[in-house]
């Protein structure tokens, strides 16, 4: 008998089918991975183990934790169960945790509700739980709130809670996704080593394969509620099965030819550019602080290249792409397009600024719902001094949606009527149909799934080679970032600390700060070589 | 805290001080003298002038302005023109009705309020919260007056359980005070409470899709646990702001409530004085209120701070 045994699972929300007999087992000791792209059902198979589901599910089948089957568990219970037998760790560090309580009193409530010690005791506890997790109560007291933690910290806090009376199964649903690469490497150690010490049972959740195929002893992929192909971690990776299986781990490491870099000049010159801040006053008559979020920042981008941007969160990136798109004044320093500042007077430079255009990460955000596929990517025409005939405008819309891959008859669509993907591609025909020289993609693929992914970043190659593309490509993906640039800086702090060619760059890094990324970065095993 | 403490003083004392100048520029500056104004078109220039020397308008405006702050930071508020009392008096006679009458409403529809929105949302979209949130409906659209005249009828004049009208004065103890407070506070209460449970239900839906409550679910809380020790605390913030505004309202506002049940309250005063163009019970009235709203945003702003520790760090 297994720790875990969820068996024949079906699962349907108001009458919609959600999993069809999903199967899978977790031993003592074991990390199970379960993958897939979103709506695959992974996220709600673990929420009918934790008998966390919404209101209106119906179930079928059994999921039994040492024999007993949740399914048929009073709540009550199941409240025993969860936090004592099942800890959970959940997905956004940010907000899992009660903002108003210390963390000392949240990891000690999961100690007191079992009822297994008193108060004192129970903050002792949780003391030697959050120094086990890497709080140590000196720089972390129980005192301390969540706001007062990083991402990373909180997220450790949030493991503390769920290990606090040592669960036989601990259950983490896309726990290291929001987080930094450094951090994730950190957090992914620790998972590991806690089901280690601890001879806990690991359900994982992720998305990333990379992850996956690094830490699991057996892998559990699903697609459309279903589970496709289960196994262990080496035999499942040299002796994959099903169709799907296959495109998820190719479309993972998905690489892209991009066209030749042309012989050109300076398109975009960013020199010693400053940009400062304003923090608080510390005290009441006190004067007030300076933050510096770009430090003498200085790069060219030529014509035509395609430049990336890596780094983590909080090191500059977003404020680089602000100063660049013109939308905020520079303390210093001066950024140029074709020798034209970005930013005159007290408002962006228009002539300048109908050059750039954007790609942002968030496809569901982007968009005013309310208005029509042609409303929405013609948006950029507003730049223009002289509006375009009405036959002119229709024949770029056509031309453009056609290049992004849609179909012109698409234009008078609203946007919820397509997928993220599709949505993607929108935001880039929003970008692309002004024809600008220089387009800035922030994080614009980070959203998607690995397959559509892989459909993005080939539709970006392939109008690279038709329009002669230069962008800047900013992402935390450094696999990403790889395939689809020539040329990469490295941020830290607000400065940039490393640049070079992409391929030279993660080949030998030689910043200290690069080497510690590309070291974090989670790797796909190389297959052929698994294989021999 | 002590720093969100000071900073939060500091800009009551600069409220007040705005304020204070805005009233009394707003009440110099409308057209005409203000004793002018008093005594009507027909009066005589001659008395008109005494007017003038007693209310002290011959003297330059700042130096007017000074002596009144000052009047005020020392409870001197100068004479009512009408009443020939001192107005410090009046408006301390006033005060003893409106301000319990005010509290005993808060406390009401605090009372009826948030066990009301706390039930409504736990059992959101159920028949009991159908019910509260058809009840809450009816309290928002039914105007208070009315509200009045209806316990009037049914428990003054039908069971004859409360007097019908008037205040019983302190001499007659505090039983005596809140019995005849009672109709009134309910009257002003329940329209309060309707608004206010219906902000507490809202609040507190908004909550329960927070990541943190599957947090603490996932722990092992129940769903009751859940939403007291960890939902009601977040929730208690747009409460809070609520309840501050209602405190603001009631005190003033209860001026048809109390022409209803007729009691001698700080409403009444300031209606009486408008139409008797008492400038100076006016003046020293409105400070007195405005007085009151900025002190309790005061404690307010100190309340969302006790129950949110972001607050105390951000400043």
């Amino acid at each position: 008998m297994s720790l875990l045994d969820i068996t024949n699972l079906s699962l349907s929300i108001s009458g919609t089918p959600i999993l069809r007999d999903v199967s899978l087992s977790v031993n003592t000791g074991e990390i199970v991975a379960v993958t897939g792209e979103s709506g695959s059902g992974k996220s709600l198979t673990v929420l009918a183990t934790m008998g966390l589901l919404p209101t209106r599910s119906q179930t079928t089948g059994t999921i039994a934790l040492e024999g007993q089957d949740l399914l048929t568990t009073s709540e009550a219970d199941l409240c025993n169960i969860r936090g004592n037998n099942i800890g959970m760790v959940f997905q956004e560090p940010m907000t899992a945790l009660n903002p108003v309580q210390t963390i000392g009193a949240q990891v000690a409530e999961t100690i007191l509700i079992h009822g297994t010690m008193s108060k004192s005791d129970a903050m002792a506890r949780a003391a030697d739980v959050l120094t086990r997790v890497g709080l140590p109560q000196d720089q972390f007291p129980l005192s301390r709130y969540p706001h007062e933690l990083s991402g990373g910290q909180r997220q450790r806090v949030v493991i503390a809670m769920a290990i606090a009376l040592r669960p036989k199964l601990l259950i983490a649903d896309e726990p290291t996704t929001a987080l930094d690469v450094t951090t994730q490497a950190q957090i992914l150690d620790l998972l590991q080593d806690l089901a280690r010490d601890y001879d806990m049972g690991l359900l994982m959740i992720t998305h990333d394969l990379a992850v996956v195929s690094d830490m699991a002893d057996k892998i559990v992929v699903m697609r459309l509620g279903k589970v496709v192909e289960q196994g262990e971690t080496k035999s499942l990776l040299t002796n994959m099965q099903h169709a799907y299986t296959k495109m998820l781990f190719a479309a993972s490491g998905h690489q892209v030819k991009l066209p030749d870099l042309p012989a050109s000049d300076v398109l975009l010159s960013v020199k010693n550019v400053v940009r400062d801040y304003t923090t608080p006053r510390k005290t009441v008559f006190g004067s007030k602080g300076v933050f510096r979020a770009l430090n003498g920042v200085s790069f060219d981008i030529k014509r035509g290249e395609r430049l990336g941007l890596v780094g983590e969160s909080g090191c500059g990136k977003s404020t680089l792409t602000r100063a660049i798109l013109g939308l905020e004044d520079v303390q210093d320093g001066e950024i140029t397009l074709e020798g034209a500042t970005v930013f005159t007077g007290q408002k962006p430079n228009l002539a300048v600024r109908r050059k750039m255009q954007v790609v942002f990460q968030d496809p569901f955000g982007s968009f005013n719902p309310r208005h029509k596929v042609a409303r929405l990517i013609t948006e950029p025409f507003h730049l223009l001094e002289t509006p375009l005939t009405q036959e002119e405008r229709q024949r770029l819309i056509n031309q453009t949606l056609t290049a992004v891959g849609l179909d012109p008859s698409d234009a008078n669509k609203y946007i919820h009527q397509f997928s993220g993907g599709q949505r993607q591609r929108i935001a880039i025909a929003r970008a692309l149909i002004i024809q600008p020289d220089l387009i800035v993609f922030d994080e614009a693929v980070s959203a998607l799934d690995v397959s559509v992914r892989a459909q993005i970043l080939d539709l970006l190659a392939n109008l690279s080679a038709k329009y002669n593309l230069t962008y800047l490509f900013i992402s935390h993906d450094l696999s990403v970032v790889r395939t689809i640039t020539d040329r990469v800086l490295v941020m830290q702090r607000g400065e940039i600390v490393e640049q070079g060619e992409t391929e030279q760059v993660f080949t030998a890094p030689n910043h200290p700060y690069t080497q510690e990324l590309i070291a974090a970065a989670p790797v796909l095993p190389d297959l052929q070589h698994l294989k021999g | 805290m002590i720093r969100y403490t000071l900073k939060r003083f500091l800009s009551l004392c600069i409220s007040l001080a705005v304020a204070s100048l805005l009233i009394f520029f707003v009440i110099e500056i409308a057209p005409g003298d203000p004793a002018s104004f008093m005594l009507g078109i027909n009066a005589q220039p001659d008395t008109v002038a005494a007017l003038r020397a007693e209310l002290g308008l011959d003297v330059p405006k700042f130096e007017r302005y000074l002596a009144w702050t000052q009047g005020m930071l020392t409870g001197d508020f100068g004479m009512s023109y009408t009443y020939r009392t001192p107005i410090s008096q009046m408006v301390a006679d006033r005060l003893w009705v409106s301000l319990p009458l005010a509290l005993f409403a808060l406390a009401l529809s605090t009372i009826i309020a948030l066990p009301a929105g706390i039930y409504a949302a736990a059992r959101r979209g159920k028949t009991g919260d159908v019910a509260v949130m058809s009840a809450t409906q009816l309290g928002v659209a039914i105007p208070n007056f009315w509200f009045a005249m209806m316990l009037v009828l049914i428990f003054a004049i039908k069971l004859r359980w409360f007097a019908g009208g008037g205040f019983a004065g302190w001499d007659k103890g505090l039983g005596a005070v809140m019995w005849s407070l009672t109709l009134p506070a309910i009257s002003l209460a329940l329209p309060q409470a309707a608004i206010l449970a219906r902000v507490m239900r809202s609040a507190l839906l908004d909550v329960m899709n927070e990541d943190f409550m599957r947090t603490a679910r996932a722990k092992g809380l129940t769903t009751t646990q859940t939403l007291w020790k960890h939902g009601l605390r977040n929730a208690l913030i747009p409460v809070l702001t609520i309840i501050g505004l209602q405190f603001s309202f009631l005190l003033a506002g209860g001026i048809i409530i109390e022409q209803v049940f007729y009691l001698p309250g700080l409403g009444r005063l300031v209606f009486q004085a408008i139409s008797a163009r008492d400038l100076i019970v006016v003046e020293s009235v409105v400070m007195l209120l405005v007085f009151a709203v900025i002190v309790v945003n005061f404690a307010v702003d100190l309340a969302y701070a006790t129950v949110d520790p972001r607050l105390r760090a951000r400043t």
